[in-house]
């Protein structure tokens, strides 16, 4: 491949062999931009495929595969049936925060896809504070649901919003005190060096059980923190209709529920990159191919994609006072221990080093 | 029939309930024929104290009202209540009439047996019986505006009865 | 279950929500309304009526022969046993004598519409506790006795079997074969479904200790069934009011005494074990005979009042005939189980959570066209 996989640096220079230096810095990051958007739109859409293939193989029946080949176009058509939809609202709703709600969470699920290590170089931007950043923006998306189940006017969404809230803001402690865990080890919060650093062997390796303690608290903290099963109160759909996004319907809808698959994504690809080794192929066989590394990233990111499917479609869900002493009772106290644990290690250097 | 005795434990047959029950109050009418449960009248004025005693005493203990049905005879309205003990596994059927058809009324029995509070809105709601006492008398199944009482046998609907 | 903070100035207000009638957790259409103050349920308030048909009514102006076939119209899921009871109250009246082939019949085919019952039961109460996997797998197996009866009796849903005398016809003769290698099959996945739901320690969680009925209670309020037992209240009909075949079999009774929808649950589970064994049994040792005995092509009750109680899925059904000695009934009334045992319903919620409803509910396996009749 003779592209450099660099894509910023390559893209700001072909830009400015025909506009000024500033202009085509702000040029690359548009045309970035608008790479990524159309690229994750379209895999948020073939995440909802998987997600409905995977229900159907565990419930013993066929998934989608009248529309195209194995169901592929599936998702497709749905978009296009969303998208034609009549976008109705209630007349008592506030306007403006009703409008405004779901652009907060797709906003924030986008925002913090720009900073994967898809492979070598091939990173959006590359910012010395990664994962704080990472954190810091997901933590945006709780406004969204919180405004929408607000401005609906509607008391189920009021209640699905409410929990919601709570419940998000809740688990963030959880993923975020899990991934200091592993900064411990790593000494540095950017991500490009995170995964120089598991060139020694992955970081879930290098840190073993205080690790693995780590890995598991991230995984129950972060599909807690996507409302999915078995945490999924929020959209009960036994109880309480469809929560805090009732009355959405067409575009808007659809961007509430595409974010939802964003941000599945998103915690999978974080404890990729963090606990798995990102784009590292494991005991380094294609390394001197750089570009595989992207299929290694992706197939990572869908091994723990499976999983937290695997969880929605096997679980009860648990009842929001019982969601809420998991946390404070259980996960909390136990990662403040882990990350005690974790510093002895590494004080004592009794990690695991390849 | 060797699993039966294990479960029964002193039932009293039809004969002693009728003996004992007659020790209690006068007034109330005995009958065997036309079903396999004795079956007692009593006057609506006797009934709630009678109801009371069935459940309460020690020998009858008739702590199951399996069975509300509401009656239309024609000329009185009235109410028919199956009752089991769940201790002696006999029962016992009691009757209780009421001649106006304007303006029935009879005693509830929801404090004591629970399951009579919707048994008594079902009753109210087809044949207009009231009952004294009760703590939420409302229709239960037809609407709230539906004016007459669909069980009588005297009532005419000429939309919506199918008549053969 | 008091949350209330103690000595504390924060004051909040109930308010009103409705379950209403279209609703994924209410199987069938009821509407309940709550009175809510934050999570804490204070009052809930059952609205009957939406599918309410005057089934009563209409066995007023019918032949006996036409109300059998209304009877299964109302607890959809036990409808052959909802059959026999009218049949057997006729049977009884005429004082017939029912040949021993048709009583072991009309047991096994009992207790498969039993088993069949709980199977959609329990995998709806998967789906409302969550775990939405549970539906299709309770579904599958509710198939093959659908099949089943589809192949003897005509139909999958509303059998209409039994008339008042025997059995329409007799049994196919693929009948006995396959009913054995369904138990075969079934009993193989009942375990499974025991490790999937019942091991499951968030499933626990939901159902323990939440909608407790005592045993006092469960009586005073006509509790029967499963919801009966479950409290510790021995109220099997088919012990105590002997019918059919169920004086040849030995089975025993499920009792737990918790009265949590654990019990419940438990108590379900048990007797769909217990109704394999009924089955298996029976099924190799069906008596040769007629399948009908012959009756009047209008049939007229003598003067009097006839009662029969049988065991369905969901509890004690009773039917009350009172006959004139005409050809229509005078009065029919339809003692339902669902009926009693939704009455209780606000006295198990009060005081617990909205999800401690939903889960509550499912327990009660309540099927609202027999509450409504």
């Amino acid at each position: 491949m003779n592209i450099a996989l660099n894509i910023t640096t390559t893209i700001t220079e072909f830009l400015s062999g025909f506009m000024s230096e500033g202009v085509a810095n702000i040029g690359a990051m548009v045309v970035i931009a608008l790479i990524y958007l159309a690229i994750f739109a379209v895999a948020g859409l073939y995440l909802v495929l998987l997600e409905r293939k995977v229900a159907a193989w565990f419930q013993l029946r066929l998934g989608p595969n009248r529309v195209g080949p194995w169901g592929l176009l599936q998702t497709m058509a749905d978009a296009l049936k969303l998208v034609s939809k009549e976008l109705t609202g209630t007349v008592k709703a506030d306007k403006f925060l009703y409008n405004l709600a779901p652009y907060f969470v797709i906003v924030s699920s986008l925002m913090a896809l720009a900073v994967f290590p898809f492979t070598k170089d091939f990173q959006a931007f590359d910012i010395n504070i990664g994962i704080f950043f990472l954190i810091a923006i997901s933590s945006i998306g709780v406004i969204g649901i919180l405004l929408g189940g607000w401005a609906s006017n509607n008391k189920f969404a009021l209640i699905g919003a409410m929990r919601s809230g709570v419940q998000t803001i809740s688990y963030e402690l959880s993923v975020g005190l899990s991934l200091i865990t592993m900064i411990l080890l790593t000494g540095t919060l950017q991500l490009s060096e995170i995964i120089e650093v598991q060139k020694n062997g992955w970081l879930i390796v290098q840190g073993h059980i205080p690790a693995i303690i780590a890995f598991m608290i991230y995984m129950i903290a972060g599909t807690a923190e996507t409302n999915r099963a078995p945490f999924d109160m929020v959209e009960a759909e036994s109880e309480l209709g469809a929560g805090f996004h009732t009355e959405y319907s067409g575009m808007k809808f659809a961007y509430f529920f595409l974010a939802e698959f964003i941000n599945m994504f998103i915690i999978a690809a974080t404890a990729t990159t963090i606990f798995f080794g990102g784009w590292l192929s494991p005991f380094g066989i294609t390394e001197s191919i750089p570009w595989l590394g992207v299929f290694w990233f992706i197939g990572k990111t869908f091994i723990l994609v499976f999983l937290m499917m695997w969880f929605r479609w096997t679980f009860p869900r648990l009842r929001v006072d019982q969601l809420l002493t998991l946390e404070w009772k259980y996960l909390l106290p136990l990662n403040l221990l882990n990350i005690v644990l974790m510093a002895l290690i590494v004080w004592l250097g009794l990690t695991i080093q390849f | 029939m060797g699993l039966m005795k294990d479960y029964k434990t002193e039932v009293m047959t039809n004969e002693a309930l009728q003996n004992l029950i007659n020790s209690w109050t006068a007034e109330l009418e005995f009958t065997e024929e036309g079903s396999e449960f004795l079956t007692i009248s009593v006057k609506p004025e006797h009934f709630h104290q009678l109801m009371l005693q069935l459940k309460s005493n020690n020998e009858t203990n008739f702590d199951y009202l399996f069975c509300l049905t509401g009656m239309d005879w024609g000329k009185e309205l009235g109410i028919i209540y199956h009752l089991e003990s769940t201790t002696h596994r006999h029962c016992i059927v009691v009757k209780v009439q009421t001649e106006d058809r304007e303006n029935p009324t009879i005693d509830s029995v929801c404090d004591i047996w629970k399951t009579a509070n919707f048994h008594e809105r079902e009753i109210f709601d087809f044949f207009g019986i009231k009952f004294n006492n009760h703590p939420n008398l409302k229709r239960l199944f037809l609407t709230d505006e539906w004016e007459g009482f669909p069980l009588r046998k005297d009532y005419v609907d000429e939309i919506n009865m199918v008549i053969k | 279950m008091d949350t209330t903070i103690k000595n504390s100035n924060l004051k909040s207000e109930e308010y009103f929500i409705n379950m209403g009638p279209q609703h994924p957790a209410t199987h069938g259409v009821l509407r309940l309304l709550l009175t809510i103050d934050g999570e804490i349920i204070k009052k809930v308030e059952p609205d009957l009526g939406y599918i309410h048909r005057s089934i009563e009514k209409m066995c007023e102006r019918d032949s006996y022969q036409q109300i059998v076939h209304l009877t299964d119209r109302m607890d959809y899921l036990s409808s052959h046993i909802n059959n026999e009871a009218v049949c057997l109250t006729v049977e009884k009246a005429l004082q017939l004598e029912i040949p021993e082939r048709v009583k072991v019949i009309r047991t096994i085919i009992d207790e498969l519409t039993r088993i069949a019952s709980h199977c959609l039961w329990w995998g709806v109460m998967g789906m409302d506790v969550g775990a939405l996997t549970t539906y299709f797998y309770g579904f599958r197996d509710r198939e093959m006795i659908n099949d089943i009866f589809e192949e003897t009796c005509g139909a999958r849903l509303t059998m209409n079997y039994n008339i008042p005398g025997g059995l329409m016809f007799d049994i196919h003769p693929n009948f006995v074969k396959r009913t054995k290698e369904f138990i075969a099959h079934f009993k193989t996945k009942l375990p499974e479904y025991d490790t999937l739901l019942t091991g499951n320690v968030i499933f626990q969680k939901r159902m323990k200790g939440v909608g407790v009925l005592t045993k006092e209670d469960a009586i005073s309020f006509g509790a029967s069934g499963p919801v009966g037992r479950g409290s510790g209240y021995s109220c099997d009909v088919r012990k105590y009011h002997t019918y059919s075949a169920y004086d040849k079999v030995t089975f025993n009774e499920s009792l737990k005494t918790e009265g949590d929808s654990f019990a419940r649950y438990q108590v379900r589970i048990q007797e769909m074990w217990e109704s394999m064994s009924i089955i298996e049994q029976l099924i190799d040792n069906i008596p040769e005979g007629d399948v009908q005995v012959a009756t009047n092509a209008v049939i007229k009750l003598p003067k009097g009042e006839f009662y029969q109680k049988v065991e369905t899925a969901r509890g004690e059904l009773g039917v009350y005939i009172n006959s004139t000695g005409t050809k229509n009934p005078y009065r029919v009334k339809f003692r339902s189980p669902g009926f009693s045992n939704l009455s209780l319903l606000n006295h198990i919620a009060v005081g617990g959570k909205i999800g401690d409803l939903v889960a509550s509910m499912a327990t009660l396996d309540l099927v609202i066209p027999d509450i409504d009749r």
